[in-house]
């Protein structure tokens, strides 16, 4: 019974492919299996045609022979360069997890020898070396943040990415959201508005990786204003699910962009000609995270005007 | 005076973890490695162990497992630092009986400390 079933979970195509995490089109064991009854249709067509026109068994059999060693040998062919592609594919991600591992151990050491050096415990910084000791631990953490990125994005890949149901009130995520990003809204003269919605009810997902969402948008948000910013948080019911949108009046994202937007380490141009710092994976996480919550992610733009950013998850 | 042993093979942390923990006046015990962590924990019993999960000659899972099966450490609490964050590695770390499990890269420093304070309070 369990052999039977090993079998079956093995010819499982589309499990088997959601493993390597890209589509079925390009996945090699499916690709196989379709080469193979596009063999065996051409083989019994030849057949039926063989046997219409020629006389001779012998000659109808031998041209299905070629016919289906051509095919077997294009599908071999067709197959074996996506399972490299695949292999490929996986291996980096592989590459990506064990650098980036490798990687924070030294940065989390930097992290907190320089919270000691600037916490003033290991003796007064001259007011001249204040700024520069800034300077270094904003880059750690610039650093550290670009590691976190990645190994939540090798996590995405390899479909790790751990995800705790449970209810939460989106309300009070939005709430700690807005205490969280003041600084950071003050800093950049950017006014952030957040309409309280009465009776929302509770919405059923991973409070802390929905959290990450809002915090994504919100970020870009502030980033992408120009000078006196305006952000507009929304949360509103939508039929069964709870809807949560940020609205900007920034930069904005160019029409031939926009396709692009939610893809790994994207950057606009222009969002480089405003030079914010971020890795470009920030939408792509966010959208994982969004459909593996069984939602949706989107926006609306104009250049120079300024973006929507929404979402929705399912209430239960 | 309490005593923290702290097993851990970065010098790095051996250093600015020790400072800034003597000087909330607590007395550290340094292990580079796992042998000589279990050693000294069975030597010199310390009141909190601040342990490493990756570390050279035996690795952290080890160490704990050994410290709990010893009836002269395994009533010691261990806080597990480390900046492995698998889930796995967590359940298997409070499965073996560590208290707490703190990943550095998610931490700040005077977090660790005020955790340390607080179980050594208890």
């Amino acid at each position: 019974m369990n052999l039977l079933k090993r079998i079956f979970s093995k010819l499982n195509i589309v499990e088997q492919c959601k493993k390597y995490n890209i589509s079925l089109w390009q996945c090699p064991q499916f690709l196989f299996l379709v080469m193979g009854m596009i063999i065996v249709v051409s083989s019994l067509t030849a057949y039926a045609f063989g046997t219409r026109y020629i006389e001779d068994p012998l000659t109808v059999a031998l041209i299905i022979q070629l016919l289906a060693g051509v095919l077997l040998t294009m599908a071999t062919i067709i197959t074996r360069s996506f399972e490299r592609l695949a292999e490929a594919n996986r291996l980096k991600s592989e590459f990506i997890s064990v650098v980036s591992h490798q990687l924070r151990s030294p940065l989390s050491n930097l992290k907190w020898t320089i919270e000691l050096l600037t916490s003033g415990k290991l003796g007064k910084i001259e007011e001249k070396q204040v700024e520069y000791f800034k300077i270094i631990r904003e880059n750690s953490n610039r650093m550290h943040e670009l590691v976190s990125d990645l190994l939540t994005v090798s996590r995405i890949e390899s479909a790790k990415l751990p995800f705790k149901k449970q209810e939460f009130s989106m309300q009070e995520l939005v709430d700690n959201l807005i205490i969280e990003y003041k600084p950071l809204a003050s800093a950049s003269n950017v006014e952030v508005i957040f309409k309280k919605v009465d009776d929302l009810p509770k919405a059923s997902s991973d409070p802390s990786r929905i959290k990450l969402v809002m915090e994504n948008l919100l970020d870009n948000a502030i980033r992408y204003v120009n000078e006196k910013g305006k952000v507009e948080i929304k949360l509103s019911q939508e039929n069964n699910n709870i809807r949560f949108s940020v609205k900007d009046n920034g930069v904005g994202i160019p029409e031939k962009d926009k396709k692009y937007i939610f893809q790994k380490f994207f950057r606009s141009e222009n969002v480089l000609r405003h030079q914010t710092k971020g890795s470009g994976l920030g939408l792509y996480i966010s959208k994982a995270i969004i459909k593996k919550a069984k939602g949706k992610i989107g926006f609306q733009s104009e250049e120079s005007k300024g973006s929507t950013f929404w979402f929705i998850i399912p209430i239960n | 005076m309490k005593t923290i042993l702290f097993i851990e093979d970065e010098s790095a942390l051996q250093k600015t973890v020790g400072e800034i923990l003597k000087q909330e006046g607590y007395e550290i015990i340094s292990a580079l490695d796992g042998r000589v962590g279990l050693k000294l924990a069975q030597r010199k019993t310390p009141d909190l162990i601040l342990l490493d999960l990756i570390l050279p000659k035996l690795n952290g899972f080890e160490v704990l497992k050994k410290l709990k099966e010893n009836s002269e450490t395994k009533n010691i609490p261990v806080i597990v630092l480390t900046n492995l964050e698998g889930i796995e590695d967590i359940d298997k770390a409070i499965e073996l009986g560590a208290q707490s499990y703190l990943v550095k890269a998610q931490y700040e420093l005077k977090e660790l400390v005020e955790k340390v304070k607080k179980i050594l309070n208890e």
